[in-house]
């Protein structure tokens, strides 16, 4: 396959980036996406350009790494009814000699880095304002002495899934965090270890998605389709109700 | 935003009830008109105050709900410095793309609206009556006014179904794919009702099915 590719080129935060179209040769159709960034990486170092740089790790989907926007979809979904990370995209979703648009993840809390890779250090506030359980260290407590109900389990563990990539950031027009931010209260709400910050952390996590400069959910649902772990679209509404709740705990607790 | 817009939405409901009272003669219409302005609640506060009251609720809600609005949309701008070259979109319907500009256009065809028909000052046909029968007659019979009557409606219903969804979905109500179904299905079925319950009327009048 030969492939056309725009890719958003940005030498530093600070820097002006553009669109630069480059050529990729030779491309294997069982090639991932990021393979084939990795051939045309190659040829830039030969030719003793700048390589593209862009964030990547497992490559195998289960890390949260990689994410880049690929012709106007968070991960390159596009069409396909299977949800993707853009490490398991492979380039026989693609046509031969078609041209590919790839560019970062667009939102004010998410600054470019260089290129494609962006600083999504953001999350890791918004986790760190709550987003974990306060529970005495010591030997593992003995698994049935805290019974979780079966559809309780299944949706904490739904929600446990997300890794944080940051794609439905990148697919809101809001460049709302709520998904993520919702994903993690879920998570946490659902369990009895997360109970006693139940409400004290839903304040906290939401004041920090705020301070960030996330916009706001207007119930859209761009989030949740982009999803490389499809988590639900309502964990959105749990987070609204346990925020409405917490409106009428003493001290938030 | 979804608290102020479940009452912007229930107020619509009962304007869209009130409007086909036209179907039952001017005796009828001018005196649910009159009742409006004059005794509800009567003698639990004097004659004329509940309208009053009601009005302030009104602007109230309207006020917060565009203050909402605002906010959301500072948020979003200020979000979302830099634009993508490439976007497509996978889950937004029309109407949830278009609430905020087609709530400018909404809240601006409002303001038309009080003018002509509580203000009187923005008649287009005929002069200010004491009756509203005759004002809303007048105002109908011009083809024109009917045409953009119905495309103010489209935006209303239009901000209503992505409108009605959202705030269910934003008290906590979107629980399950299904329960995204059935919140959509009752947007879809709100929005069509008050887009029919509204032109009938107006219809009716300009093709001289009901007349002075």
């Amino acid at each position: 396959m030969n492939i056309t590719l725009r890719i958003w080129r940005q030498a530093n935060a600070s820097a002006e980036g553009r669109m630069v179209t480059y050529q990729v040769q030779d491309v294997s159709a069982d090639m991932s996406f990021l393979e084939m960034l990795d051939l045309l990486n190659e040829d830039l170092t030969l030719k003793g350009e700048e390589p593209v740089a862009f964030d990547h790790d497992c490559r195998e989907g289960i890390c949260g790494m990689c994410g880049v926007v690929i012709n106007g979809t968070a991960h390159g979904r596009g069409e396909s009814p299977v949800p993707t990370t853009t490490c398991q995209l492979h380039m026989r979703s693609f046509e031969d000699g078609a041209t590919i648009d790839v560019e970062p993840w667009r939102a004010g809390p998410f600054p470019v880095i260089k290129d494609l890779a962006v600083d999504r250090s953001a999350f890791d506030r918004i986790i760190q304002a709550g987003g974990f359980i306060s529970a005495n260290t010591g030997a593992a407590p003995e698994a049935h002495a805290a019974p979780v109900g079966k559809l309780q389990a299944d949706r904490a563990f739904d929600a446990a899934t997300c890794i944080g990539c940051g794609a439905c950031v990148a697919a809101c027009p809001n460049s709302s965090a709520m998904l993520f931010t919702a994903a993690k209260i879920t998570h946490l709400a659902m369990l009895p270890q997360g109970q006693p910050e139940r409400y004290s952390r839903i304040k906290t996590m939401i004041a920090v998605h705020d301070e960030e400069g996330f916009g706001g959910c207007t119930n859209i649902g761009e989030c949740a389709e982009v999803c490389p772990k499809q988590i639900p679209f309502d964990t959105i509404s749990q987070l609204n109700r346990d925020l409405i709740a917490s409106l009428f705990k003493k001290d938030g607790k | 935003m979804a608290i102020t817009g479940l009452i912007l939405i229930g107020f619509l409901l009962m304007h869209m009830y009130g409007n086909l009272k036209m179907f039952l003669g001017a005796e009828s219409f001018d005196h649910y008109a009159e009742w409006l302005k004059g005794d509800i609640l009567y003698p639990l506060i004097p004659k004329g105050w509940f309208i009053w009251l009601f009005r302030a609720f009104m602007v109230a809600a309207i006020v917060l709900h565009i203050y909402s609005a605002v906010t959301l949309w500072s948020r979003a701008v200020a979000a979302n410095p830099t634009a993508y070259a490439a976007k497509k979109k996978l889950a937004q319907t029309y109407s949830a793309r278009t609430m905020r500009w087609g709530g400018v256009i909404l809240a601006g065809l409002l303001i038309f609206h009080l003018a002509q028909f509580t203000v009187k000052a923005a008649l287009v046909n005929g002069p200010a009556s004491a009756s509203s029968y005759d004002m809303v007659i007048g105002e109908f019979s011009v083809w024109w006014m009917v045409l953009v009557y119905a495309l103010w409606i489209v935006t209303v219903c239009m901000h209503v179904r992505h409108g009605l969804w959202s705030a269910f979905a934003t008290l906590g109500a979107n629980t399950s794919a299904k329960a995204r179904a059935v919140l959509n299905g009752c947007a879809w079925a709100i929005a069509l009702l008050l887009y029919i319950g509204f032109m009938i009327m107006p219809v009716a009048v300009l093709f001289g099915w009901i007349r002075s």
